[in-house]
């Protein structure tokens, strides 16, 4: 059987990144974990000397780690939300890269908190927050929100795993008591896969409403103060989209190092650096639709205060992160993108680069400036970051790259039984789908039966 | 229940900064350097801003001595997620420091940016630590910390009033900074007692709050001629 060859295939491919191991892979995470080391040793001196180490000051309380902050918890929008949708959707094109995209969401969240946790000047009462919680508090909403969050995308990764980790408990003999115990019992029986398909899509509707308010709860510890152009209502929607379009291009960016390092040319095909192209470029429009709304409003306004804030992103002490912002998210995208030539592979990759640290500086521009002009006009911050700030931000990226990369080594990082099912059944599917679509024809209006042969035709027509 | 506030007349003030320096010694707050006010790192409870209007050369400048305003209605207490900053019944806002994170939410959300960071271990000139007071916690590293209008003051005068069997009389509690002001241009008092000194001050002509359209409601009102 044709099909059966295609299986057998599909899992030689998918399950050799874990099989092998290169020496690249070694060195790699040899010096990721460099970079990792030397940000827990920056991490020490902050907790050993306190946060005086950091450029933070007084009007400017908060810095790089609130910015990581936001900037982490946004990427973590590239996986669950998306593979949601584009499962509820049905969209065949998602099968190989939802799993790419669930675990940046999970690994990324723990550098969102990590990040938090890096901020606090009393780390070691961390447990105040439960003991003495207020729900009145911003800060509150989002430990739930980030919380229920983090736990939902996990569940949402393992459940479409637990077939792969079948297959591998029963292929591969490396750590078969790993993949045992993950497996649950698997055994591929109707009920279970009916209770599995159940799970997922169960779940993929639920973890929706959660991600959106995740990256909204997030933005309201800014809109909840008085403080100039912090308190803006736009402020929820505005994080949402910046969180989505930094998270697309996170994932263009994942998937292309996936192709190129495990060679997987057939499965992350260019269709689908095409359509998350195209998603990228709406997101573009949105986003700057967004920012213009925000700018203008504020500008038209014209409110000293906030003028003041306007004015240090536009041509002030923040022009340079202002002005990187824009021709990050929107002029180099917007040409890329919006350019049948241009949006390749390595087109989308580099414009994809440029979203990440232009929604990076996004956050710093929102973060920043506020602080440093006040209300009252007589305390003027200016804010350099220190060593301690840029490591801790490296060993962020490091961190997160190894944990990744860890992963792929785990498990299969395209998932095997979507690919089969898709081979199996989604063709016949879809074609069965798009046929609802039509209009009825002649034949079975009035009651007579298509034959098989003409059956046959349409549905290689509609493949076509 | 009183409603303690403080009445800052601007037009009597010299800007001698002699309330500033009784407040360091007061609260025990560690003593700044000049890298530290380099990079904006001082701890003031109370700070002398400068208020400067119009161009050169009509330039006029005054100084104001700005404590914390203890809001009312105060932004900074709503958006602390441990409680440790809350206002008492009496109108002041204390901040618990036993209890603080350190995650700097209050100092961001205040619209005054009167709320300071620990953000060393508090340090003094040799021989100093000896001189400390003992009636203030004295704070670590990594919390937040602000004026809280000589809390302990209060504490002790309610004690001693209730040693010596009769009701809190209006001079028994003022902040060291209104009972140093060699111009005398600090009143400290109860805000609900129509006929005190304060709230008497409070209704007059000159008097006018810091950032009022914020709704914010501060207890600290200013007095100045021509506003
Ligand atoms: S002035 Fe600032 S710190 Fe003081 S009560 Fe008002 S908001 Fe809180
Ligand atoms: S810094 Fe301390 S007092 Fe301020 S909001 Fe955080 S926990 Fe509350």
């Amino acid at each position: 059987m044709d099909l059966s060859k295609a299986f057998e295939h599909d899992e030689k491919i998918l399950l050799k990144p874990i099989q092998e191991a290169n020496r690249n892979f070694y060195i790699t995470v040899g010096l990721l974990s460099l970079i990792v080391g030397w940000g827990f040793y920056a991490y020490f001196q902050q907790f050993q000397n306190g946060l005086g180490v950091t450029g933070l000051n007084r009007p400017v309380y908060w810095g790089f780690y609130i910015t990581n902050f936001v900037f982490f918890i946004g990427i973590s929008h590239a996986g669950t939300l998306i593979s949601a949708i584009l499962r509820i959707a049905q969209a065949e094109w998602r099968r190989a890269i939802t799993r790419s995209a669930e675990v940046i969401t999970v690994m990324v969240i723990l550098f969102g908190v990590a990040s938090i946790l890096m901020d606090l000047g009393r780390p070691d009462r961390i447990i105040n927050i439960i003991k003495f919680g207020r729900f009145q508090s911003p800060l509150l909403w989002d430990v739930t929100s980030i919380t229920i969050y983090l736990t939902g995308s996990t569940v949402y990764l393992y459940l479409p795993l637990i077939p792969d980790i079948a297959i591998m408990r029963d292929k591969t003999k490396k750590r078969k008591w790993l993949y045992t115990v993950l497996a649950l019992g698997w055994e591929g029986t109707p009920k279970q896969w009916h209770r599995l398909e159940l799970a997922i899509s169960v779940m993929a509707i639920l973890v929706i409403p959660v991600a959106v308010s995740v990256h909204t709860v997030v933005s309201f510890v800014f809109a909840m103060t008085v403080q100039p152009m912090w308190h803006s209502a736009i402020f929820g929607p505005y994080f949402v989209v910046g969180a989505i379009y930094s998270g697309i291009a996170a994932l263009i960016v994942a998937m292309a190092l996936i192709r190129w390092v495990y060679k997987l040319d057939d499965y992350l095909k260019d269709i689908h650096f095409t359509n998350l192209g195209i998603l990228l470029f709406v997101f573009t429009l949105l986003w700057t639709y967004f920012t213009f709304a925000e700018y203008l409003t504020t500008f038209y306004g014209a409110e000293p205060t906030h003028m003041a804030v306007f004015w240090s992103k536009f041509n002030g002490e923040y022009k340079y992160e202002f002005w990187g912002m824009v021709v990050c998210c929107l002029v180099i995208p917007g040409i890329i993108l919006s350019n049948r030539k241009l949006r390749t592979i390595k087109g989308s990759v580099f414009a994809s680069l440029a979203i990440t640290v232009g929604m990076w500086l996004e956050r710093f521009i929102i973060v920043v400036p506020t602080l440093a002009n006040p209300r009252l006009p007589y305390e003027r911050g200016v804010y350099h970051p220190t060593w301690v700030e840029l490591s801790l931000l490296a060993g962020c990226f490091a961190f997160f790259i190894l944990l990744y990369v860890l992963f792929t080594k785990f498990f299969p990082i395209v998932s095997i039984w979507e690919i089969a099912e898709g081979r199996k059944h989604a063709v016949a599917e879809v074609a069965g789908r798009v046929k609802t679509y039509l209009p009825d024809t002649y034949g079975e209006m009035h009651g007579v039966v298509v034959s098989g042969q003409e059956e046959k035709t349409i549905l290689k027509d509609i493949q076509q | 229940m009183a409603k303690w506030g403080m009445v800052i007349d601007l037009d009597k003030c010299s800007a001698c900064q002699a309330c500033v320096v009784a407040c360091q010694a007061e609260n025990n707050i560690p003593n700044s350097n000049p890298e530290s006010a380099a990079k904006g790192r001082n701890i003031h409870w109370l700070e002398m801003i400068p208020f400067i209007e119009e161009e050169y050369p009509n330039t006029q400048m005054k100084l104001v001595p700005r404590p914390c305003m203890h809001c009312e209605h105060p932004p900074c207490i709503k958006v602390c997620p441990v409680g440790a900053t809350q206002i008492s019944s009496e109108g002041i806002v204390g901040q618990i420091n036993a209890r603080c994170i350190g995650c700097r939410y209050c100092t961001a959300a205040c619209p005054y940016t009167v709320k300071s960071f620990n953000w060393f271990k508090p340090q003094w000139a040799k021989g100093m630590e000896r001189a400390l007071n003992p009636d203030v916690t004295v704070r670590y590293n990594g919390v937040v910390e602000k004026c809280t209008f000589c809390h302990h003051r209060l504490q002790k005068a309610k004690d001693k009033a209730r040693y010596e069997g009769r009701e809190l009389g209006p001079d028994d509690y003022i902040p060291a900074c209104v009972q140093t002001c060699p111009s005398e241009a600090m009143y400290f008092g109860d805000l609900d007692n129509p006929k005190s000194k304060v709230a008497i001050l409070a209704r007059s002509r000159r008097a006018f709050q810091l950032l009022e359209d914020l709704g914010t409601h501060p207890k600290v009102i200013y007095l100045n001629e021509g506003v």
